[in-house]
């Protein structure tokens, strides 16, 4: 049996349940038979997902990811099925998560001629790939896998993409299961230096202001305590990006809120007011600063990342401390001198209560008959004692939820943050469902996202995916909306969008189906999807020009947040 | 920040497709690429890139990094020219009745070191090799004389006069870290 030979097709299916696969998110076509084939024989061990269209596939593998930690893996055929996960490689690149991609491709002698379903997938994934590889025989497949499954794990987790092409699938090889933790041109955490640990934690030690900034990169090195106890010895506040919004819980009192465009008035306005800023994986990206120009101007700049190419990138950083921030945390955090910093953390205060005063108040309790998004989001999120994975697509829907939300565990929220992808949410909710059966995943949708990838619900309904959705209805692209409102004087230009009844959408998969107008209706439709034991439909009737509040206008200096537009 | 010419050498395993991917880092920041050379390296599997790109020291920074993040690069490097000793080649085609007619064209030749590869009646061949300075120098020279038909440069080939060996302390720095690796 040792030297039996095999597939190249089974044998990338063995190398799947080598590497701990358990699930895929797939479509089958002609280049990639073989291996469909291959998995029918090991398909009661290793689940194969069948979506209804390859942009679900791929944003349910990083749905799958996000939510666990693990590699989330995509299976397509060539050309078109390819083609149609672009868009999830991309998501991946940008929002560093851990995803393998296989796709087929046509027979290693009709490469470059044109045949049918051909692309040049690697030439067109490697610009938004970590790695991105064409196998060409089936001796290389293992040894391909592991590869894969290694770097897009380690260090800066990312995408990776294997073209396999239909001869590789066929021909027979050795199975000889492989895996793979070190490539000799590939340095997945850099060294530390000694002295930045040192520099960084003499200059919080000397910090009368300091703010942390905390990323994904802190869920995605798993150091949220280390994070805990970093910030509460020198008792640090902490702001969070809108993927690092459940590294620290909410109601922690060092939390300080969320950062950006529309994060909270507090963290925003004082990142121009403290003296010491560190960063902590995070990426500076321009949703979080504004108006470079007038970014932090006064603060000295420490920022912990695991990727060099980060360093200076946006911001010109004073200390920089490379590695493993589980490591660089506790490294820094030994050296520090407890502190208190009282009256620095008593100035969020005010702005807590402005922000209150002008912003959540209204959003939370309306004084009009409408439902806002914002009371929606924070019901939804007590009715789940705030335990609930928040998966969101994007728009008001993303930023309104976001906010309103709270978290109390770790990798409880997934969203679209670097490329902004309508049509993520779906998708994305149910790969978090097979990553975390544990827990309830509630997907929140605007009109326009939910009919980006509308068709997976029909992989709801054939999974039994239980993916509470909770539409936000406004009859309009909002987000678009409320920038055609503040910046291009109402002209409405192609936002107002006609619905259809989702109620019967609903009905013909299956899926049980609330619709809620008041607030009333809004709490029994919550109670009982709560109760539901599987998917779950709510369609909230929101207001339909509401605007999502406070915001830093494009190019806007993070200081001066608009309350009111 | 200030403009210069930076020299970018990069070493990478031998793997298909690299070259498309390194240049693409300096198609994104928007730097076009003055010269390119690519080669075996004299470490067996070992590719060297020699680039020359105008920037500034920051772009050129997020160049090498960007570079590095490259699964198959093993290291990227930037240098100025006085941190480099580099030399190119170039070829002049010459129009044989304008160079005959001018005593001055074998002369300059002569001047600037330059040699003559090949002679027909129509056109000679004059081959120079040194510095970029040199070698645009005598184009000028030669094209003030009318005679130039037609004018090839090479990349640069160059190597930095620091007396560490950076590739060879990295490639042993990781194997070492390799068996430190396996031991545990
Ligand atoms: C694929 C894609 N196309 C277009 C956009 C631009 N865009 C951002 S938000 C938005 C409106 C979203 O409308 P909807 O899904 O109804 O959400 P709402 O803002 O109303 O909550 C659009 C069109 C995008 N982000 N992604
Ligand atoms: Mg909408």
């Amino acid at each position: 049996m040792k030297n039996e030979l095999i597939s190249g097709g089974e044998i990338f299916i063995r190398s799947l349940k080598d590497h701990g696969v358990g699930t895929i998110f797939g479509y089958p076509g002609g280049a990639i038979m073989k291996v469909f084939d291959a998995l029918y024989d090991y398909r009661k061990t290793l689940h194969h997902v069948l979506v209804r269209h390859e942009q679900g596939a791929i944003h349910a593998a990083q749905g799958f990811a996000r939510s666990s930690g693990e590699v989330g893996v995509c299976l397509v055929t060539s050309g078109p099925g390819a083609t149609n996960t672009i868009t999830g490689i991309a998501d991946a690149m940008i929002d560093s998560t851990p995803v393998v991609v296989i796709a087929g491709q046509v027979s290693t002698d009709m490469l470059g001629t044109d045949a049918f379903q051909e692309i040049d997938l690697v030439g067109v994934t490697q610009p938004i790939t970590k790695w991105s590889f064409q196998i060409r025989n089936p001796e290389d497949v293992a040894w391909a896998v592991a590869r894969a499954f290694y770097i897009a794990k380690s260090g800066r987790p990312g995408p990776v993409v294997l073209d396999f092409t239909k001869n590789a699938q066929i021909e027979k090889a050795q199975y000889r299961p492989t895996t793979i933790d070190f490539i000799r041109s590939y340095v997945p955490i850099p060294a530390t230096e000694l002295g930045a640990v040192e520099c960084a934690a003499a200059l919080i030690n000397t910090a009368q202001r300091p703010l942390v900034l905390v990323g994904q990169g802190v869920e995605l090195g798993d150091a949220q305590k280390e994070l805990l106890a970093f910030i509460e010895k020198a008792q640090l506040p902490v702001a969070c990006t809108l993927l690092g919004l459940s590294a620290l819980p909410s109601n922690h009192p060092l939390n300080k809120g969320m950062l950006g465009m529309h994060g909270n008035l507090g963290p925003n306005v004082n990142t121009n007011n403290c003296d010491v800023l560190i960063a902590v994986g995070m990426r500076f990206d321009d949703r979080v600063t504004g108006n470079l120009a007038t970014y932090a101007k006064q603060a000295q700049v420490i920022h912990f990342d695991i990727d060099p190419a980060e360093i200076n990138k946006n911001v010109p950083v004073d200390i920089a401390v490379l590695g493993d921030c589980k490591e660089t945390l506790v490294a820094v955090t030994e050296q520090l001198v407890p502190t208190r910093h009282a009256e620095w953390l008593k100035t969020f205060t005010s702005y807590e209560r402005e922000e209150n005063e002008k912003v959540i108040l209204p959003e939370l309790h309306p004084t009009n008959d409408h439902l806002s998004m914002g009371e929606v989001a924070r019901a939804v999120s007590e009715a789940t004692a705030h335990k609930a994975i928040l998966v969101t697509d994007v728009g008001q829907n993303q930023m309104m939820a976001a906010r309103y939300f709270k978290y109390t565990q770790n990798r409880s929220i997934i969203t679209s943050g670097g490329l902004g992808t309508m049509g993520f949410g779906l998708p994305a909710a149910i790969g978090a469902t097979f990553g975390r059966p544990d827990r309830m995943v509630c997907s929140f949708m605007g009109d326009g996202g939910l009919q980006m990838n509308i068709q997976e619900l029909g992989t709801i309904m054939e999974q039994k995916a239980p993916v509470k959705i909770i539409l936000l209805n406004n009859n309009y692209l909002g987000n678009v909306r409320q920038w055609q409102e503040m910046f291009f004087e109402h002209r409405y230009s192609f936002t107002p969008m006609m619905n259809p009844d989702y109620g019967e959408i609903a009905g013909a998969y299956g899926i049980p189906f609330k619709r809620a107008t008041t607030r009333e209706e809004l709490q029994e439709a919550i109670a009982e999807m709560v109760a539901t034991d599987g998917p779950f439909f709510l369609e909230a009737r929101v207001i339909e020009e509401g605007s999502v509040m406070p915001m830093i206008p494009p190019g806007g200096t993070v200081s001066q947040m608009l309350l009111e537009c | 920040m200030e403009n210069k010419l930076y020299t970018l050498i990069v070493h990478s395993e031998n793997f298909a497709g690299l070259l498309s991917q390194v240049t693409a880092v300096f198609t994104r920041l928007q730097i076009n690429i003055e010269s390119l050379n690519v080669s075996a390296s004299s470490i067996e599997g070992v590719h060297k890139y020699t680039i020359t790109a105008c920037t500034d020291r920051n772009n050129i920074e997020k160049v090498v990094k960007q570079v590095e993040k490259k699964i198959e690069v093993l290291q990227a490097q930037f240098f100025t020219d006085d941190e480099i000793y580099s030399h190119e080649i170039a070829l002049y085609k010459v129009s044989m009745s304008e160079f005959e007619s001018q005593s001055e064209a074998s002369k300059v030749v002569r001047q600037y070191n330059a040699h003559i590869v090949e002679v027909n009646p129509v056109f000679a061949i004059v081959e120079k090799n040194g510095s970029s300075e040199d070698i645009s120098a005598l184009y000028r020279e030669l094209s003030a004389l009318n005679c130039v038909l037609q004018f090839v440069r090479s990349g640069r080939v160059t190597i930095p006069k620091s007396c560490i060996e950076p590739v060879s302390q990295y490639l042993n720095d990781r194997a070492k870290e390799h068996t430190n690796k396996k031991k545990k």
